[in-house]
């Protein structure tokens, strides 16, 4: 009786956005007098992080300073449509309409402030909020400036649409070969457990990590999809069920009682290295970063107890009790 | 029922609310006194996000009836701090991104502020044993944990 060390890797290559039919994501975007910009998304910020992501892309594309840009994700009764937040698609989709919304009200700004300045919009420049001509920045002004005029002087608006579609992608009837992702994101991870052969528990030591994730927009949100990540991966390998022994529905679980899922306490040593090869279609070369971080984890640990104890459960979780039963038949096998 | 009239200290402030006798304090706090960072989670003790101190010690408000609140002194988290003057466990949150839906959070930061009352200077495996009852979806707790022990290092540097 006693506890054996084990390790194991896995890799994944994870899709950005999918295209059963399409998926476009829209956006707008508008000038108020103050110089202040909203941006208006009828997508989801579930906690990722899409809100400040989608103001730092839309603050680089329009040339004006984080602060001044006010992202609010309503539904579709006060932003235009969106197909949701899944399928690690909402950066890289949300972010490419945006850009085109920023894109247009860009220009209709620099139009204004090219009336209001007496040169031509093409020699203008912009760059986080100040305006002025290239090659004499003496003559400068600043986006709240051109606001006012465009409200209250000129009558016009400074705004933009923008939206991004991934065509729909129909199967070849030959050889059934789609298009299904617009980019594809990649992960490996490395295990280490240590599984007690005499209660089947299964610790887990460490889980050390490489993603390949295009371009970050946001390194600290990235660490933290991750980490979180790793320990949602965790929880899925050993962990969570709602029917334990399914297709029998004998000890359903209710409540968190039951339903067991990581604590502060469960937390092993998380590494994780990130590397970026930018995207040809992503926002700055963003892919999608967010599901794929629970997804490696979950065949390495299956992997490292294999490599501990010599049984393979693939049915997860694996359990403690999973574990003894494999043992117990690999011991009768060999005796 | 007939309703009965509880009396309480709430963040420093006396308080009486008219309530139904079975109640929970939670409801009390989030129905009856409009305080919504006490959040509603289980609603069974399982996952820690309705935490409040009750003179000092992390209750799960949820299963508390508020009559038993009468007379004793409950601190939300309302009463630690404000978006202009944080309490020094909410600005480490906000520093360590150790939010991300932020449905745990006030919970987790009252399990905290519990702890650091008590003991100024815990360890992480000491961190994590007073927060064990407070569940987290989204972050993993890392950037919680970090979060805390933060805290910790300003308090003894101060």
């Amino acid at each position: 009786m006693a506890k054996h060390y084990g390790r194991g890797i896995a890799a994944v290559n994870y899709p950005t956005g999918m295209n059963l039919g399409g998926d476009p994501t829209q956006a707008l975007i508008f000038c108020q007098p103050t110089g202040g910009f909203s941006v208006k998304l009828a997508s989801t910020d579930l906690g990722q992080g899409l809100k400040t992501v989608i103001a730092q892309i839309a603050a680089e594309a329009l040339g004006v300073p984080f602060d001044s840009v006010i992202v609010d994700t309503g539904d579709t009764d006060s932003a235009p449509h969106c197909m949701g937040t899944f399928a690690s698609r909402a950066t890289h989709r949300v972010g490419n309409a945006v850009i085109m919304a920023a894109n247009e009200a860009r220009k209709a700004l620099l139009d204004v402030a090219a009336e209001e300045m007496e040169a031509a919009p093409e020699d203008l420049v912009l760059e986080n909020g100040e305006i002025y001509v290239k090659g004499a920045p003496e003559r400068k002004t600043n986006v709240f400036n051109v606001a006012l005029a465009a409200h209250f002087k000129y009558g016009k608006t400074i705004s933009g649409r923008g939206i991004y579609l991934k065509q729909k992608s129909s199967l070849d009837p030959e050889t059934g070969a789609c298009d299904p992702d617009s980019t594809e994101a990649h992960a490996t991870t490395v295990a280490e457990v240590e599984v007690d052969d005499e209660t089947g528990e299964i610790k887990v030591l460490r889980l050390a990590s490489a993603y390949e994730v295009g371009r970050q927009i946001n390194p600290e949100m990235v660490k933290g999809q991750i980490v979180s990540g790793a320990v949602m991966g965790m929880s899925h390998a050993l962990m969570e069920t709602v029917f334990p022994y399914y297709p029998a529905l004998d000890h359903h679980t209710y409540s968190f009682g039951e339903y067991i899922i990581p604590t502060a306490l469960d937390i092993p040593e998380i590494e994780s290295v990130v590397l970026e090869y930018p995207s040809s279609n992503g926002p700055y070369g963003v892919k999608g970063v967010g599901e794929m971080t629970a997804n490696s984890p979950i065949p390495a640990i299956v992997n490292a107890i294999y490599d501990a104890v010599g049984v393979w459960v693939t049915d997860l979780p694996v359990t403690p009790e999973k574990v003894l039963r494999a043992l117990e038949e690999k011991s009768l096998e060999t005796h | 029922m007939e309703s009965i009239t509880v009396t309480f200290k709430l963040n420093g402030k006396t308080t009486a609310v008219a309530i139904e006798p079975l109640e929970s304090l939670r409801t009390v706090l989030r129905e009856h006194l409009h305080l919504h960072a006490t959040k509603a989670g289980c609603g069974q003790g399982g996952c820690g996000s309705c935490t409040v101190l009750v003179n000092g010690e992390p209750v799960l408000s949820c299963l508390m009836l508020a009559a038993l609140a009468d007379g004793q002194e409950i601190t939300t988290l309302e009463g630690i701090g404000t978006p202009q003057h944080m309490h020094p466990l909410q600005a480490a949150f906000f520093d360590r991104f150790a939010a991300q839906c932020g449905y745990c959070s006030p919970g987790m930061i009252m399990a905290a502020k519990a702890l650091l009352d008590k003991n100024p200077h815990p360890n992480r495996a000491e961190i994590a044993e007073a927060l064990a009852g407070n569940l987290c979806r989204c972050t993993g707790y890392v950037t919680i944990l970090d979060a805390i022990e933060d805290v910790v290092t300003q308090m003894q540097e101060a």
